[in-house]
């Protein structure tokens, strides 16, 4: 207060001085409009509105009036300096929108660039049909059962059916396993490796409670050497039901959700009759494959039939008041047949690429 | 398996003219006889006989001396100039074994041979030569490519061939054979009568059995005797019960075996030997019994049929001088039966065959049981064709009937006369009557078939069906050649399949409300999805390993992981193992993608291994289809060895990927460690970690060992040893893990998770800086800030680990960040101070933290 003024900071007319007020006002107006940016109209916010502008001085010289002047000039100076600051204002809108679609599109990135940085990962596809065929039999209320590969022979075989002397039990190109005291014929040990699931059936039979409904998916053995359409080691799926009222009418129906639910709904299965000893009357089944290369067409999918009455007395069941079907199909087979595959080393050599290209799901 | 040659078949069984192997293949497959193959010849004409006219030997530059021949080939000679057909035709060959006047085969242009092979004229040795002068093996009959086929060597007599005849009726090259799949229980359709029988049954044609004659002679006083000795049979069952002998005189051992029934046997893949041995082999493949032809006049009476003695030996027609054991069946000759004429119904032997001076013939038709014959077959590897049939089953009521057969053509062909020495040794029981419900095929199939039906069915395949006054319970006895049909179900299987499987509808079943997936099979699925979306890609790999991939891996010769289940049979000699762990097939493929130049790479792979104990029980063998008693059942159960599910994965090269944002992150030991402990999330058991220095094939300093709360050891994480990257030649500082997923299962409750409330008061935060001695675990000195922290502490992070010079000599800065929160209150600043106060105090007394300054 003290301190005089500086020379700038005296208003360059009286508040009163209309004239002057409204030339000041269309200054700043013009001035407003001819900001081309926010920058610019930064320095016009202090030029017209700002404490040193002629209207602020002006405004600051009110107080040196006469009580009846000071009316008169706030009534002057207010209204204009409000018009002024709202034009500010609307200018400041227009010029941030402005600013921000100019900054936004400098700021706009390829969106075709890479952006997986983290490696990607997969299922097996043989697994995540496994899955998929787990989740249509306990969609339909059937329950999933599990044995050990490494099985006793009794399981694999004789519980089924399969006398020691049965052609059938010879024509399974089984792996012997020698026992832990170097036993060191077929049979010694008493245990293969499983040649089907169906051990797990026998062992299903043995422990669950009737009525039965289960799928059995897992891995088998037989001693085929590996090939474009043969491998050693493959994975089954096999399906037992052993209820009262069960008829092979039930196993085909089974059989034809199973072949909708896998290759579409126009696939059907259809069987002729064949043997296996565990299933009596037993068929081979046979798919309707819409998508077969040259056409559609039948192919053989898998084994079944009505569970031999041997097999329920073997688990203690009534023959008499429960019946049960089967059925079984190579899972490898299922899946060259729906995804093309054409040879099955790319299915068991474990090279990334293979089960890459699937992903998660199949 | 047998092949179905048709003109054969109609011999049996009405067939329409226009009948082909494609359609009997359709026709039989319906009835249960699969399509094995059809086999042509591939062959089409013009091939036709020719007659040598002149043979020029012409030797050539290169040593070889080739024949130009002229070759009269009837209307299909080179025309001459008034259109005649009478200029032979210029034929070069290479082969040696025919003169002029010969009758050969001759392949003329525009023939194509197997191969294919097409016959035009060309230029070769200075000549044109039209056509080819064919061997066996051109014409795919057999291996002999130098031996030209002189028609008049192979049977034909000169009179009926004419030249310029077509060649291909002659030799069966017109004919298709269709090969079949004979399923273990129909035996009997290892006979042509056997399918003549099924095609009637499929297409309703009349079929005359062949293997049922009213005109046998009865037994004689005189016949050539036969003792059964069987003082060891197997499930105490006689190893034969019928054996018929009959006996042929003065035949001629040069007789030729006619065209048609060499060319028959031929098309049922096997050799002509001698009219003989050629007449056992076609009346077997006609009526499906097995037959032995003897030379008379080496065997002396009695034949015995009696089972090996210990140490016994024969030498058989193979030439293979055979160790007998005490259970195969013998047929034998001599003083109680002292020489050993033959394994029976296996396999003759040498002394008794008849040779080319046989002209007395002893004919033997038997019945033997189907076990014995299976095991001799098994044990000496010789799956003969009697063999098959008998280990399926042969008709005992076929010897007679067959041995007459025999006798007849021996008699026709051979230029024999039937000895009245008719022996037939018959103790065969026959077929046991089943009871039968009318209603078991319903009840079966869901089809519902009538009463008239199922007996007509029942009939129709030979069976007597005897109804039962007021019910519909019948008898049936099976017929003689169907030892199969034992029982309902077998009989329910024969009349679903006559009437056909197309008559059976298609019905969903209801099944009661199941359970969904067990809790290993849910967890299963969570953890192996939560690798493979964290970056793993999912492989299978084969469970044979070798003792050298231990080896290659260092694990030491005493780990318990080293012991294994060997395989008798391994398709790989050097992989009899059973894995006893994933991760040393993983390594391998692991191994095999970085070959192939998949070098950055994450796999994981499920699946159960084999953890046999080294006195492990024997699995016991039990009888067939019986229920084992509870103790028996523990027994098979003990002889299982243990075969946990394993989860296990390698990482090596890059994990996070570089790109155009910057470098990527290589796989660490963090990586594998995390991948357990994501696994044990998923599953929902927590683990704790800590270091094992002597876990092959893992770094020493870079190994976690993981333990489930009550201290069970259930896997390992890390990185692997150098040498071990060395040696699989794997990318530098590879990782890997594996853990024993039904370990982790295993050790859940099942209870359900009990939930904290959440707090709505306001959350503080406060930063800890603790030096501790370099040696302190990290996991010591967070449990210890967590203990003095006390419940107010919501989340503890480590920020930053340092060491240098600021921290001193040997110790260690670790920063952690706090988040508390009050439960019931909003914390002050006294609160917190207080907090951080303690956990400083407890994080002292632990592990002599101090506060970093």
């Amino acid at each position: 207060m003290s301190t005089p003024a500086p020379e700038e900071n005296v208003a360059s007319f009286s508040p009163l001085d209309e004239q002057a007020v409204a030339g000041a006002l269309n200054e700043a107006l013009a001035a407003i409009a001819a900001a081309g940016d926010l920058e610019e109209l930064k320095l016009v916010r202090i030029a017209h509105a700002g404490d040193k502008s002629p209207l602020a001085l002006a405004n600051r010289e009110i107080g040196k009036l006469e009580h009846a002047d000071k009316a008169k000039a706030g009534k002057i100076l207010g209204p204009t300096r409000g018009r002024i600051s709202k034009a500010l204002a609307e200018r400041q809108v227009v010029l941030e929108a402005e600013r921000d679609a100019l900054v936004l599109v400098e700021e706009s990135v390829d969106v075709t660039l890479p952006v997986e940085r983290a490696a990607q990962g997969a299922r097996h596809p043989l697994q995540s049909l496994q899955e998929k065929v787990q989740d249509l039999f306990v969609s339909m209320g059937w329950e999933i059962a599990e044995g050990p590969e490494v099985e006793a022979e009794w399981f694999n075989f004789d519980a089924l059916n399969f006398g020691p002397d049965h052609p059938a039990r010879q024509m399974q190109d089984t792996f012997f396993v020698q026992g832990m005291q170097g036993q060191s014929e077929p049979g010694e040990s008493g245990l293969v490796l499983r040649t089907h699931t169906s051990p797990v059936q026998a062992r299903a039979l043995l422990e669950r409670d009737l009525p039965l409904y289960i799928a059995c998916p897992g891995k088998t053995f037989r001693t085929d050497e590996l090939d474009a359409t043969h491998t050693p080691v493959f994975h089954q799926v096999e399906g037992l039901a052993v209820d009262k009222g069960l008829t092979m009418a039930h196993l085909l129906g089974t059989l034809d959700h199973f072949a909708k639910a896998m290759f579409g709904p126009e696939a059907k299965t259809r069987i002729r009759p064949s043997f296996f000893p565990f299933t009596e009357p037993s068929a081979e089944m046979d798919l309707w494959f819409p998508q077969k290369k040259g056409g559609a067409g039948w192919i053989e999918w898998g084994g079944c039939g009505m569970v031999n009455p041997n097999v329920l007395k073997a688990a203690g069941i009534d023959p008499e008041e429960y019946t049960g079907f089967a059925f079984g199909m190579g899972l490898e087979r299922t899946l060259m047949l729906r995804h093309g595959i054409t040879d099955m080393h790319d299915i068991i050599e474990g090279d990334v690429r293979f089960s890459t290209q699937f992903g998660m799901d199949i | 398996m047998p092949n179905i040659a048709l003109p054969w078949l109609a011999e049996h069984v009405e067939t329409p003219a226009d009948l082909n192997a494609e359609q009997l293949a359709a026709d039989l497959v319906k009835v249960g006889l699969e399509e094995e193959a059809i086999h042509s010849s591939g062959i089409t004409g013009p091939l036709v006989v020719g007659r040598v006219l002149s043979l020029v030997k012409e030797p050539q530059k290169n040593g070889k001396v080739i024949n130009w021949c002229q070759v009269d080939v009837g209307e299909h000679n080179v025309l001459d100039a008034d259109g005649n057909p009478t200029i032979a035709r210029g034929i070069v060959c290479g082969a040696h074994n025919f003169v002029e006047g010969d009758l050969i085969v001759a392949a003329l242009p525009g023939a194509v041979l197997p191969g294919p092979f097409p016959i035009a004229s060309r230029k070769t040795y200075g000549h044109v030569s039209d056509g080819m002068i064919c061997s066996e093996r051109e014409l795919g009959l057999g291996d002999d490519h130098d031996g030209i086929i002189v028609l008049t060597r192979k049977g034909f007599d000169e009179s009926e061939l004419t030249v310029g005849q077509d060649v291909l009726p002659l030799l069966g090259l017109d004919e298709d054979v269709l090969e079949i799949n004979v399923t273990p229980d129909r035996g009997y359709c290892f006979s042509m009568r056997g399918v003549a029988r099924e095609y009637s049954h499929s297409t309703g044609n009349t079929f005359t059995d062949p293997g049922l004659r009213s005109d046998l002679p009865a037994a004689s006083e005189n016949g050539f005797a036969v003792e059964v000795r069987d003082e060891a049979p197997i499930h105490g069952l006689i190893g034969c019960d019928r054996f018929v002998t009959r006996v042929v005189r003065g035949v001629n051992p040069a007789s030729p075996t006619p065209r048609w029934m060499s060319k028959r046997l031929e098309q049922a893949g096997m050799r002509s030997i001698s009219l003989a041995v050629d007449i056992t082999n076609y009346v077997m493949l006609d009526l499906g019994q097995p037959l032995h032809a003897y030379d008379l006049a080496t065997l002396s009476a009695p034949i015995v049929v009696r089972r090996a003695t210990e140490g016994e030996k024969l030498t058989t027609l193979d030439g293979v001088e055979r160790k007998l054991s005490v259970e195969d069946l013998l047929i034998t000759d001599g003083a109680d039966g002292s020489r050993v004429l033959g394994l029976a119904g296996v396999m003759g032997g040498a002394d008794t065959e008849v040779s080319e001076s046989t002209t007395d013939i002893l004919v033997e038709a038997a019945h033997f049981e189907q076990v014995t014959i299976a095991r001799t077959a098994r044990r000496h590897k010789l799956p003969s064709e009697a063999a098959k049939r008998f280990e399926r089953g042969v008709d005992p009521e076929l010897p007679p009937v067959a041995a007459q057969r025999v006798v007849d053509l021996l008699v026709e062909f051979g230029g024999g006369t039937a000895g009245d020495e008719v022996f037939d040794l018959n103790n065969t029981t026959p077929n046991q009557a089943i009871k039968f419900s009318l209603r078991d095929p319903e009840r079966l199939c869901g089809v519902p078939y009538t009463d008239q039906q199922v007996i007509d069915t029942l009939r129709e395949i030979g069976c007597v069906v005897t109804p039962i006054e007021n019910s519909t319970i019948v008898d049936v006895v099976a017929p003689s050649w169907r030892p199969d049909l034992t029982g309902a179900a077998e009989l329910v299987e024969e009349v679903a399949r006559l009437v056909g499987y197309d008559q059976i509808p298609s019905i969903l079943p209801i099944a009661p409300a199941g359970r969904g997936l067990t809790a290993s099979q849910r967890a299963r699925r969570s953890a192996s999805r939560a690798l493979a979306e964290s970056g793993l890609v999912e492989v299978l790999t084969y469970p044979f390993v070798s003792q050298a991939q231990y080896d290659e891996l260092a694990i030491p010769a005493d780990d318990s992981r080293r012991v294994s289940l060997t395989l008798l049979n391994p398709l790989q000699g050097d992989k009899p193992l059973m894995r006893t762990n994933l991760l040393i097939s993983l390594l391998d493929a692991a191994r095999r993608n970085v070959a192939r130049g998949n070098t950055d790479i994450a796999l994981f792979e499920q699946g159960l291994v084999t953890r046999p104990t080294v006195d492990a029980p024997v699995a016991p063998q039990l009888p067939p289809a019986v229920k084992p008693s509870a103790e028996e059942l523990a027994a098979l159960h003990a002889g299982v060895p243990a075969q946990p599910r394993h989860f296990a994965g390698v990482m090596a090269g890059e994990f996070a990927r570089s790109g155009w944002w910057g470098k990527g992150r290589d796989a660490s030991w963090t990586d594998a460690i995390a991948a357990v402990e994501l696994i044990a999330a998923r599953v929902g058991v927590e683990l704790s970690r800590v270091a094992d220095t002597e876990f092959m094939p893992f770094h020493p300093g870079r190994c976690a060992r993981f333990e489930l709360a009550d201290g069970t050891i259930v896997g390992h994480a890390g990185e692997l040893h150098p040498k071990v990257v060395e040696a699989l030649v794997l990318p530098a500082r590879a990782v890997a893990f594996e853990i024993n997923f039904d370990a982790l299962v295993d050790s859940l409750t099942g209870e359900a998770y009990q939930a904290h409330p959440v707090s709505t008061f306001p959350l503080a935060k406060e930063d800890l800086a603790l030096v501790v001695d370099k040696n302190v675990l990290v996991q010591d000195v967070y449990d210890a800030v967590v203990a003095g922290a006390g419940e107010e502490l919501e989340e503890l992070s480590l920020f930053d680990v340092f060491e240098g010079e600021q921290v001193g000599e040997g110790k260690k800065s670790l920063a952690f960040s706090l988040r508390l929160r009050s439960a019931d209150r909003t914390l002050t600043a006294a609160d917190t101070a207080a907090i951080r106060a303690a956990a400083v105090a407890e994080a002292a007394a632990r592990v002599g933290a101090e506060l970093r300054s």
